[in-house]
């Protein structure tokens, strides 16, 4: 068999492209990246596995965080910045918080310039609209298409510039000289043409990978691919335990069930109520209420749901019909018709019924808040894949500024390292042929296989069955169980067809991210013992302040497994605690409320 | 403790228990048919497929339970499965649509045929090659401004903006257009989607650049003949024809075909029209 595979990829031939700057990702942070690179006067490739613009930036529709101060002129980056710290729970790493909170105003106006348009004040400036546990008013949006204005204006802006972009082309592997990534293998989904990307920095923005759970919101793309390269190449992976439910997804019908429905509803001033007709979030955050942070409300909305009081498809009720249908047409369009289309609910008259669905990836790629490198050299993350911003739980709205925060840093970054280096990018060319053999392997498979689809239902099925929105250490251990299962039976997955655009073929490949991404989370889960943002043990009582002050650090080990290291986190400069001091802050960001301390 | 373990076993397993429990009680023994395009470059036919009709299931379920249990190279784009990113945009029944916004129901048991678009070659399936419509949006000036962000700018000043920037890109526009779709003008005709594209950067108040020139010339406009089947399939209700291609013809009409200006260009040269554009864009009143 060995000697068979070797003689057919002698054959394969591939092509080589060469950028000084590879970008793998087309969403907001790739893109701005690729903006930031091409001004540097370098060459740029960008791979993305979709086409341009359907990235899963296109799918945010809240807003953009920033503290223009617009409505709310009190706002200000320092309170950005300990909103973003309190709603981490404090394991945030407190410099990309600061960089992030100063620099998102500058990157909203940028596009601006670039020709991105936002709703207006009467004043004539960017309107902010507010959104769950932001002190002011902070989202700067369109309606609830932003993160469609933010990625069309990203493309229109990166068709004007010389770097070349290769659609619908998956990455397989990052090529390493030494210790230095100088590339990486890719396909092109049309065809299955192998393509040999030499590059002197990658940067890896590829999103996340809530397509691990079944009930998600995430398109068919969130598959965690960069992570995975990125890991497989050396790098360090931070609060990988951390995934966020967001509280309001769709329930009915089920094939739309995990679509989201926007936090802008409760900005808009949404109200939640359970069966009983209760408006329940009273229990869990009368202060905040329906705008508390998404953790809180996405238990909330679980427990409700869990003790009896939910709707009759097994949600809550999300009710926005005092608006009209006026104000629902202008601030909300498209949840009017995204419920009126798909589940014959007109949201004016009736309330939504929603339930908590898998959002967002806090964790991801460890990176240097100043220049997005990873700690293996030319290679650079920014976005969702990597981690460190949002720690155990992301704010709305904050990504789609963090995006270009550090998308641009990331570009600049890896700028810089290539404006510095003479290395030269050749590798073996045995590791490339190597590679694509292992890439083609279930194409050749011969006799009885598994469907690749199957493991990925199965996969999904596993996660929230036991990794869920509440943890226990004795289902993540039946749950490791089962994902260590699916990874033995990788070898076995076989696909029908040819390599012409066939997404057996592309799913074989998804799989691997997946299993390994859902053990790295299990493992990770089990470490964190405590209740802390989106990791919710329920076999541990609260906060353990010990844990609040360090990261769980995830890193290939010598034998190729996963080694877990805590990680102390250094304390806050002067500059930035002394913010906290005139203010009574508890240290878990609110979650110890005496009473109702679960919450 | 005992029991007290217990309770968190329940609760934590649960959470979603039963992931199928949905589409055990939509399932009511009822199914589906489909017929899909098979085939690539070199021609294909119609595959039938039968499969477990689910409430509310989409023509995008129904392809995507075909790939995972019945054929698993079958070829088919999307991504957001919420009608917000363009990408599943194929034609049913010979009408471009988006399948993740096509209910089954809505054929009431008659014959559902999936093809790709058809207005561009096909790649395999359900897939077709689009990428002419990226070249053509390359060639379009992009916004650029005098002016410094952060504008001041009024909702009044940009509230027909918004309707242009809906535009999710599913080039179903494009598909139906005859000028591509019968007539194959794809070298000298931009299509429905880039007037679309072109209205808002002529009409932005900060924009400093003049695309009439081009819209006459590379773009193709006076092809156009505002039969408004571009209207008809936009999924997010752009008025196309209206309020996208109608301005843009008379815009050009005024600048090319007004003998007045034709004069002036004579005595002034090509460009002596460039304050007038810009005075327009500023305007309320513009078209």
């Amino acid at each position: 068999m060995a000697s068979n595979g070797n003689r057919d990829t002698a054959r394969e031939r591939y092509e080589t492209r060469e950028y000084d700057v590879l970008i793998v990702g087309a969403g907001g942070a790739g893109l701005r990246a690729a903006v930031a690179a091409t001004e540097n006067g370098l060459s740029v490739g960008i791979v993305t596995k979709s086409l341009l613009g359907k990235a899963h930036t296109v799918m945010a529709e809240g807003g953009i965080a920033a503290s223009l101060g617009n409505v709310d002129p009190a706002d200000g980056w320092q309170t950005h910045f300990m909103d973003t710290m309190k709603s981490g729970k404090f394991i945030n790493n407190w410099r990309t918080a600061e960089i992030f909170a100063k620099e998102a105003p500058d990157r909203v106006y940028e596009l601006e310039q670039w020709g991105a348009l936002f709703n207006r004040t009467p004043e004539g400036k960017i309107s902010q609209r507010p959104f769950g546990a932001h002190t002011y008013r902070r989202l700067c949006h369109v309606g609830d298409r932003t993160g469609l204005e933010l990625i069309r204006t990203m493309q229109e802006k990166v068709l004007a510039t010389d770097a070349e972009v290769y659609m619908e082309t998956t990455i397989t592997k990052l090529l390493k000289s030494g210790d230095r990534v100088v590339g990486a293998l890719a396909y092109t989904r049309e065809n299955g043409k192998f393509i040999h990307f030499k590059a002197k920095a990658v940067v890896m923005a590829t999103g996340g990978w809530g397509r691990i759970f079944k009930v998600t919101s995430n398109s068919w793309e969130g598959t965690g691919d960069g992570v995975v390269l990125a890991y497989d190449a050396g790098a360090e992976l931070v609060d990988m335990e951390m995934m966020q439910f967001h509280p309001t997804g769709m329930v009915w019908p089920p094939g739309v069930r995990g679509l989201l429905v926007t936090e802008g509803v409760r900005g808009e001033g949404g109200l939640l109520r359970n069966s009983e007709g209760d408006r329940y979030m009273e229990n869990y955050d009368p202060e905040r209420m329906e705008l508390s942070s998404r953790d809180v409300v996405a238990r909330a909305n679980y427990t409700e749901v869990q003790e009896g009081r939910g709707s009759p498809h097994g949600g809550v009720y999300l009710d926005i019909t005092h608006l009209g249908y006026d104000g629902i047409m202008n601030k909300l369009p498209t949840m009017h018709e995204q419920f009126l289309k798909l589940a014959d609910i007109d949201i004016s008259k009736e309330p939504m019924e929603v339930f908590p669905t898998v959002h967002y990836t806090m964790g991801g790629i460890k990176t240097d808040p100043e220049t997005g490198a990873s700690n293996v050299p030319g290679l650079f993350a920014a976005g969702e894949v990597a981690g460190g911003l949002h720690g155990a739980n992301r704010l709305g709205g904050n990504s789609l500024s963090d995006l270009l925060v550090f998308g641009r840093r990331a570009g600049e970054g890896a700028s810089a390292y290539v404006k510095e280096s003479v290395h030269s990018s050749d590798i073996a060319e045995g590791e490339v042929l190597t590679e694509i053999g292992r890439v083609l392997e279930p194409l050749k498979k011969q006799g009885e296989g598994e469907s690749p689809y199957l493991m990925q239902q199965e996969l999904q099925e596993a996660m929230m069955e036991h990794a869920n929105l509440m943890r226990t250490g004795d289902s993540l251990k039946e749950g490791l169980g089962k994902v260590l299962g699916l990874k033995d039976r990788l070898a076995n997955m076989k696909v029908q067809g040819s390599r012409l655009f066939n997404p057996g073929w592309h799913t074989a490949q998804d799989i691997r991210y997946l299993i390994q991404i859902s053990e790295i989370i299990i493992r990770t889960a089990l470490e964190r013992t405590e209740r802390r943002g989106a990791q919710w043990r329920l076999d541990f009582d609260g906060p353990d302040d010990e844990l609040g002050r360090v990261n769980f650090i995830v890193k290939k080990d010598e034998q190729g497994e996963v080694g877990i290291q805590k990680r102390e986190i250094p304390p806050m400069p002067e500059h930035l605690a002394s913010l906290f001091e005139d203010k009574v802050v508890d240290m878990a960001g609110g979650e110890k409320r005496g009473a109702e301390s679960q919450f | 403790m005992d029991s007290n373990s217990a309770e968190q076993k329940d609760m934590a397993s649960k959470a979603h228990a039963d992931v199928h429990a949905d589409e055990k009680a939509a399932a009511n023994g009822k199914t589906a048919k489909l017929r899909i395009f098979r085939g690539d470059s070199g021609g294909g036919e119609l595959v039938d497929y039968e499969l477990p009709l689910v409430e509310g299931m989409v023509v995008l379920d129904a392809v995507l339970y075909v790939q995972a249990h019945q054929a698993g190279d079958l070829a088919v784009r999307w991504n957001c499965k919420a009608a917000h990113c363009g990408s599943c945009s194929a034609e049913i029944n010979g009408k471009p649509r988006l399948l993740c916004k096509t209910r089954i129901e809505e054929f009431d048991g008659g014959e559902i045929q999936v093809h790709p678009l058809k207005a561009f070659p096909v790649i395999k399936d359900l897939v077709s090659d689009i990428s002419w419509n990226y070249q053509v949006s390359k060639g379009i000036k992009p916004f650029t401004s005098d002016e410094q962000a952060p504008f001041t700018m009024y909702e009044e000043d940009v509230e027909r903006l918004y309707e242009p920037k809906k535009c999710i890109e599913c080039f179903m526009c494009q598909d139906v257009c005859h000028v591509l779709r019968t007539h194959h003008k794809h070298a000298e005709f931009a299509g429905p989607r880039f007037f679309v594209r072109n209205q808002w950067l002529e009409m932005h108040p900060m924009d400093n650049q003049d695309r009439l020139h081009d819209l006459k010339e590379d773009n193709g406009l006076g092809l156009c003949n505002i039969t408004k089947c571009c209207t008809e399939v936009c999924p997010v209700d752009i008025h196309i024809t209206d309020n996208s291609i109608i301005p843009l013809k008379e815009r050009v009409a005024d600048e090319y075909y007004d003998p007045a200006k034709w004069l002036m260009r004579k005595i002034r040269g090509n460009r002596g029209s460039r304050n007038g554009a810009a005075a327009r864009n500023g305007s309320r009143n513009g078209n």
